[in-house]
């Protein structure tokens, strides 16, 4: 499994904040992907975008809640149509079964396509330690395939790269010294990626979509570089989870009006390819054999979950990221695993352990912000508090996570609420224990914490000289 | 006023105008009066269990709405100055008591009756003009569960444009949290504070002279950095200006 540094959060997330070139590029880039995802729903119009989202949330909802059913009509379809189909429940039996692939064969150039998945199971190492060379053909894959990092977006994966950044990293990695403009760059990996293409024995991709009565994966691209990877290479691999399942191809209509609007604002990606199985004897091209490697690595554990459930229905349009002004902040590699965002919050504490990933959950002021943009509808708000939940309340301890001091703080404040007369005697006091404090009307610094955490940037005011509750009694209650 | 029978409502006024800000509470409570409604305010009442529920202590969250339940199950009307704390008992305690053979109900019963303070003004009495007046600029920012939890985004404009010399001006990318989220703010300051800067930014932007707004809580962040800051922007919550103290 992909290296875990959720528990990081903390840091990771400090650290983005005093990145000044960080906060730059996230200041000026986020806004613009959120703008196109708006114009194109003015577009279609919203009354329209209503209609998809509720009509795909459903049809998720249906698969979903008869995923056996899906899952053997794929399979059967799949194999009908000469494809093998491969269940993984883990990163290492997924990486086991691709290598296996691979071995057997003896392939060793893997030309490969945007693959969240693979992202998980880490599979570029795996295949260079086995002799096979894995060369990612998504331009911004490949970017950050060659400064060796994790994708920073779920489709932007190389956002974070200002093109000095790629400029320099291209000179370094494969000698293409002084790259000015975009094109040039763009140019200069088509270059080195076309040479790949064409000699490669394998062909690796992710899945935007499994149409089950088709038996057919369906990928979204802007750069073509996913047909190459399922028509060049002998053998075809693909890996995707089990929640890219949707029942026909009318649904997949549902979608296509979705995905490329809530991730980019397009009407449609300049390419959407269809594979339903390996060469037919007519075809002109085509993989001579097509594997179907179908990964669970967690996502039975959200699938029984019935308040965590409505996360499968997730497409990784990656529009709650490109709103959350949280990830305005952070960006993406402070979350620590291989889904950033609201969306990444959600997920990654069930698919890593709670345990692991306990400050995700609370990495949210649960604006609200995410549910609006997804075209799911998926209620992330909802969810994150569920985790929270469980980080305080759950049963299994190896769950609960949950500081002595803030449990206390909980426990105070319940008593403390469960009385008028003690919150009086406490407004009281509290007048009291201010006074030292307070400069021009307001507190300006509380020196221990949590206080001190809000006093840092922000005046506090101070307690009212009567509580409400007083003013009334005393007097507003008894006038009309 | 009209003939038809007197709207009662309970104010449930929120720890934090009741310990910080009980002006907003005066304000609440004179502007319902001058619209002929007649305010009472169950003496009992302390916390909707928001930040509790919020935190994830979902059990605490539950005895302290239990309470909440009990001292306003007689009110015609629930009236609340904050978003975040109506949204709690609207939206959220009907979930939380979901399985309670003998809450559940009582659960869906106030919910029905609970009302923030601008929707109650805009959709039970239907006023967008409460007589008041304010000479200066105003700009306005919708808090987050005011907006998304309950769904309230055109009566705290309606309302401040029924304000005689008011001079509305929309915010920049007002929908954008100020970073607040109750403990999110102590729990990630930096983050928080990055927010709040952008939030800050727009709100100067407006060339407002007061930046308003239906939750206390969120003015007591913008406010809070407005002062620190030094910059001459009053964070005044919308009870206030429709009193004309602004």
């Amino acid at each position: 499994m992909a290296e875990v540094k959720t528990q990081e959060f903390q840091r990771a997330s400090v650290k983005a904040l005093a990145d000044a070139k960080l906060q730059s590029l996230l200041g000026r880039s986020m806004g613009t992907f959120d703008g196109a995802r708006q114009e194109a729903i003015e577009e279609l119009t919203p009354q329209r975008w209503e209609e998809m989202r509720e009509k795909g949330r459903a049809i998720k909802r249906h698969t979903l809640d008869n995923l056996d059913y899906y899952l053997e009509l794929l399979y059967d379809r799949v194999t009908q149509n000469g494809g093998q189909v491969h269940f993984a429940r883990d990163a290492q039996e997924a990486r086991n079964i691709v290598g296996q692939i691979a071995r057997s064969r003896g392939l060793k150039l893997a030309i490969k396509s945007k693959s969240m998945v693979s992202e998980e199971m880490s599979l570029n190492p795996y295949l260079e330690e086995m002799g096979v060379e894995p060369v990612e053909t998504d331009l911004g894959e490949y970017i950050i395939q060659l400064a060796q990092e994790t994708p920073f977006h779920i489709i932007a994966p190389a956002m974070h790269k200002t093109k000095e950044d790629v400029s320099q990293l291209f000179e370094e990695k494969i000698q293409r010294p002084n790259l000015k403009n975009i094109e040039e760059m763009a140019g200069a990996a088509r270059e080195v990626l076309r040479e790949k293409l064409v000699n490669a024995d394998m062909g690796i991709t992710g899945a935007n979509f499994l149409v089950a009565e088709t038996g057919t994966l369906v990928l979204v691209t802007n750069e073509g570089n996913g047909r190459f990877c399922t028509s060049v290479p002998r053998v075809l691999v693909s890996i995707t989870g089990m929640e890219k399942l949707i029942p026909s191809l009318e649904d997949l209509g549902v979608f296509m009006r979705l995905l490329p609007r809530a991730a980019t604002g397009q009407r449609i990606t300049s390419y959407v390819t269809h594979v339903s199985g390996p060469r037919r004897s007519d075809d002109e091209d085509g993989p001579e054999e097509f594997h179907l490697v179908i990964v669970d690595n967690g996502r039975s554990r959200l699938l029984q979950d019935p308040d965590l459930r409505e996360s499968l229905y997730c497409i990784r349009c990656g529009a709650c990221l490109n709103i959350c002004p949280v990830y305005h902040k952070v960006g993406g590699h402070a979350y620590g695993w291989v889904y950033p965002g609201p969306i990444g919050a959600v997920v990654s504490p069930v698919m890593v352990g709670l345990n692991k990933a306990k400050d995700l959950p609370h990495a949210s002021s649960l604006c609200g912000a995410c549910r609006d943009v997804c075209p799911i509808k998926i209620n992330i708000p909802r969810m994150l508090l569920k985790l929270r939940t469980q980080l305080a309340e759950s049963s299994d301890s190896t769950q609960r996570k949950v500081s002595i001091g803030e449990k206390l703080m909980a426990k105070g404040y319940r008593r403390l609420m469960s009385s008028p007369k003690l919150l009086s005697l406490t407004h009281r006091l509290g007048r009291l224990a201010q006074r030292p404090l307070l400069r021009k009307g307001l507190i300006r610094t509380i020196p221990f914490p949590p206080f001190s955490r809000w006093t840092r940037s922000r005046d506090l005011p101070p307690l009212a000289s009567k509580p409400f509750r007083q003013i009334w009694a005393e007097k507003l209650g008894k006038e009309r | 006023m009209s003939q038809s029978p007197q709207i009662k409502a309970s104010l449930f006024a929120t720890c934090l105008v009741d310990q910080l800000f009980p002006e907003v509470g005066e304000s609440v409570v004179r502007v319902l009066r001058r619209q002929g409604v007649e305010v009472d305010f169950p003496p009992d009442q302390t916390c909707c269990g928001q930040p509790l529920f919020n935190s994830g202590f979902r059990k605490d969250a539950i005895h302290l709405g239990r309470r909440v339940l009990k001292s306003f199950a007689h009110s015609q009307y629930v009236v609340v100055p904050s978003g975040s704390c109506a949204a709690m008992m609207k939206v959220f305690y009907p979930e939380l008591f979901d399985d309670d053979p003998e809450l559940g109900p009582q659960a869906k019963a106030l919910s029905d009756k609970v009302y923030e303070f601008s929707q109650f003004l805009v959709k039970v009495l239907d006023v967008t003009d409460v007589g008041a007046s304010y000479q200066g600029k105003v700009t306005y920012h919708p808090a987050c569960h005011l907006l998304r939890e309950l769904g309230v985004s055109k009566e705290p404009e309606a309302l401040l444009r029924g304000v005689t010399g008011l001079d509305y001006v929309e915010l920049p990318e007002g929908a954008t949290c100020c970073g607040f989220g109750g403990t999110f703010s102590v729990k990630y300051p930096g983050i928080s504070e990055g927010m709040l800067n952008d939030k800050l930014d727009n709100v100067v932007k407006t060339g407002a002279q007061v930046l308003t707004a239906c939750d206390s809580s969120c003015l007591m962040h913008i406010g809070g950095a407005l002062t620190r800051r030094g910059i001459d922007v009053k964070a005044v919550h919308l009870a206030q200006l429709l009193t004309g103290e602004g």
